[in-house]
């Protein structure tokens, strides 16, 4: 389809759209990406419909790795779609995506992130091809009953989406129950790393009962329970349909990042692209807006990790917590955190036991105190840049002290270096960069002074 | 024998980290050396025999949930009666008084452990720092309460009970006070959880609980945390102080 094609008041609004965003780029008012999209929807309404006519559209939603997902799914589909629009920024409510859409050539395909509280009235007004349903979890804002709120508006939504392929992760109760009424699933295992939101069967309010890992499935009483999913990992493979298997090969570390890749192959899969070729081209990501980047903040090199909720904690802790180095872990509690710090309670931090931390952040002395009592060794550190030259420190000493077999780290010869603030492709070399992790705005905080982005 | 310290019902009654509470006390006694056990006890269980017990917060319908299963299961109740401490927090707090408040404002029947009763209040609801000033006999010489409020009730307190504190900054029972206190019941709305911010009041329930004298602990980075957030609580209080008159003003 082509723009001209479109109702002269969406062609009017696409062009307020793009007007707009580039003043407030030119301003200085940030990306450039929220302003337009909310003038255009007030030129047009019914804007996002008109400009998802004729596309292929996958939505990504769910509490945690939807910025990841929709990314690898972004890239997954480009080889057989051509470039996708996708709102890359982070911008997942209805302004961002119009301004995807509005600046993306006419008909490419459509990878939206979603906010998950936005998927009802997107799946009415889009008909979208595919919508992957991650996960749904507590966050710091919203409590538990949000989350079953969110799950039954999620079904009524794919109960009346005859057309719409749901590509659903069936290890968590929640997406599943609202996915089992759509036309077409998928199921995906693709785990749950936090259950305390998902005990209470969303069928009945009975108890489920989870098997013990690494056994997977669940069930109630009520008869409700784990879908036979239709792709899986086993080992280093991706098993997609008809047991077809594909080597699984990513640049971005975890096994939460395998999984994310799973369910946007699944995606991939349903848009028409061979798993093959899907996996082929997610390996190509090294980083996700800032997410899992090795930067240079003050002289030391870094690896830049973003938890924004228990989950998401207790994704990144199975994913640093195999070493022995210090890691930086950064706490604020401004409104984008959630004001209340108490969720650090919720999170295992005793996992660290046996590592050195530097809290650092806003809230470093909250969460001193609780590494405290987690009996983990830390030390508080306001300022997060002089948080990380400690932990390098710390990290060449033990290196060069213990005499292990990776390379010794000498902090001072990497002060300066060239490499200062551009983002290193490829995995972490060994023995160079602090694992750094942070919350919404700490993450954020450090992003912007790694000297450089 | 070891200490047992009980978090009752964690599935229901811990929204805001207040599982936290039985991890503080179950710390403070090891390294005293005085041997402690936690136990998590689920609420499709007989609540264990234990030695002190926590209740955290919880939202509607797990509050109703934690409120019918305690009472029809008397230990905590028995257990109260015979002076074994308890400390109630948010939700817990609310539904170890007589009647409690449900989603739509009806009355409910409480656990009865603290001769108080709990009603909606209006909106909005009481989020934000708190800080209270401790007033009940029993917990004389505490210093000032630090801790994070969020709930939507006002609590009145009946003539069985003590208030806890004295409110400086924040909302906490609506009249002025905070929290309640009967024995060995301690009931409050500060979460953070509570006593991971205020280690003194940790080892006057510990005190109760084991009959031991607590030598002092290195409490650096309590004291530090709470300074900061002691100061976050009276520059809040300030900047409300000077709204209310900015306000009046242009009245
Ligand atoms: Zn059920």
């Amino acid at each position: 389809m082509n723009a001209l094609a479109l109702p002269p008041r969406a062609r009017a609004a696409v062009l307020v759209t793009r007007g707009v965003n580039a003043l407030s780029r030119h301003l200085g008012m940030g990306s450039g990406t929220v302003a337009g999209g909310h003038a255009g929807l007030a030129v047009d309404p019914e804007l996002l419909a008109h400009l998802a006519a004729g596309r292929r559209v996958a939505l990504v939603t769910g509490t945690n790795g939807k910025t990841t997902t929709t990314r690898l799914l972004a890239v997954a589909v480009e080889g057989a779609l051509g470039p996708a629009a996708t709102n890359a920024t982070g911008s997942n409510m209805p302004q961002g995506h119009v301004t995807a859409l509005a600046t993306s050539p006419p008909g490419a395909a459509a990878v939206l992130e979603v906010d998950e509280g936005y998927v009802p009235g997107l799946v009415a007004s889009l008909t979208p091809d595919v919508v992957v349903l991650l996960n749904l979890s507590r966050d710091q804002l919203d409590r538990t009953n949000e989350v079953r709120m969110v799950a039954s508006r999620w079904r009524r939504a794919l109960a009346d989406a005859p057309r719409t392929v749901a590509v659903a992760n069936a290890d968590d109760p929640l997406v599943a129950w609202a996915a089992q009424v759509a036309a077409r699933p998928v199921w995906v295992a693709a785990g749950l790393s936090w259950r305390a939101d998902a005990v209470g069967c969303p069928a009945c309010e009975g108890r489920i009962a989870f098997a013990e890992p690494p056994a997977a499935g669940w069930s109630c009483t009520c008869g409700f329970s784990r879908p036979a999913p239709d792709v899986w990992i086993e080992g280093e493979d991706l098993v997609t349909a008809g047991g077809r298997r594909t080597r699984l090969r990513l640049q971005l570390p975890g096994r939460f990042n395998r999984l994310n890749a799973a369910m946007a192959a699944a995606a991939a899969g349903a848009l028409g692209v061979p798993a093959d070729e899907a996996v082929a081209r997610m390996g190509t990501v090294g980083e996700v807006a800032g997410r899992f980047a090795l930067v240079t903040v003050g002289g030391s090199r870094a690896r830049l990790m973003l938890a924004k909720n228990p989950a998401g904690w207790v994704e990144l802790l199975d994913l640093v917590c195999p070493g022995h180095d210090p890691v930086v872990v950064g706490i604020n509690a401004r409104a984008a955190d959630g004001r209340d710090p108490s969720w650090l309670w919720d999170v295992p931090f005793e996992r660290l036991a046996g590592r050195f931390v530097v809290a650092t952040g806003e809230r470093c002395r909250d969460l001193a105190v609780r590494l405290r009592y987690a009996e983990v060794d830390h030390r508080a550190v306001p300022d997060p840049v002089a948080a990380v030259r400690l932990a390098a420190m710390r990290l060449g000493a033990g290196r060069r002290g213990a005499g292990t077999a990776g390379a010794p780290v000498d902090v001072m010869a990497v002060d300066g270096a060239p490499v200062d603030g551009a983002p290193v492709d490829g995995a972490p070399v060994d023995g160079a960069p602090v694992d750094v992790i942070g919350n919404y705005t700490a993450f954020h905080d450090l992003l912007s002074r790694a000297a450089g982005r | 024998m070891s200490l047992r310290v009980v978090v009752v019902y964690p599935e229901l009654l811990g929204t805001y980290g207040d599982g936290g509470n039985g991890r503080v006390l179950v710390h403070r006694a090891r390294w005293r050396g005085i041997d402690a056990e936690l136990l998590e006890a689920p609420a499709d269980r007989r609540l264990p025999a234990g030695d002190l017990y926590c209740l955290g917060g919880g939202e509607d319908g797990p509050q109703l949930q934690a409120a019918e299963s305690l009472r029809d299961d008397g230990t905590l109740a028995a257990a109260a009666a015979a002076g074994t401490p308890v400390l109630a927090v948010c939700a817990g707090y609310q539904i170890v008084g007589r009647s409690f408040p449900a989603a739509d404002g009806r009355p409910l029947e409480g656990v009865g452990l603290l001769d108080v009763t709990t009603v909606k209040a209006p909106a909005p609801r009481a989020v934000g720092e708190i800080l209270a000033e401790p007033l009940a006999q029993a917990l004389a010489g505490l210093p000032t309460l630090t801790g994070f409020e969020n709930h939507g009730g006002h609590t009145r307190l009946g003539p069985g009970v003590d208030p806890l504190a004295r409110v400086v900054a924040g909302v906490g029972n609506g009249d002025g006070t905070e929290g309640a206190v009967a024995g060995r019941v301690v009931g409050t709305y500060l979460h953070g959880p509570v006593l991971a911010r205020n280690p003194a009041l940790a080892d006057v329930l510990l005190g109760w609980a084991s009959g031991a004298a607590l030598a002092p602990l290195d409490d650096t980075e309590e004291e530090a945390l709470r300074e900061e957030r002691l100061a976050a609580a009276r520059r809040g209080r300030r900047a409300a102080a000077f709204r209310r008159r900015v306000e009046a003003w242009r009245r």
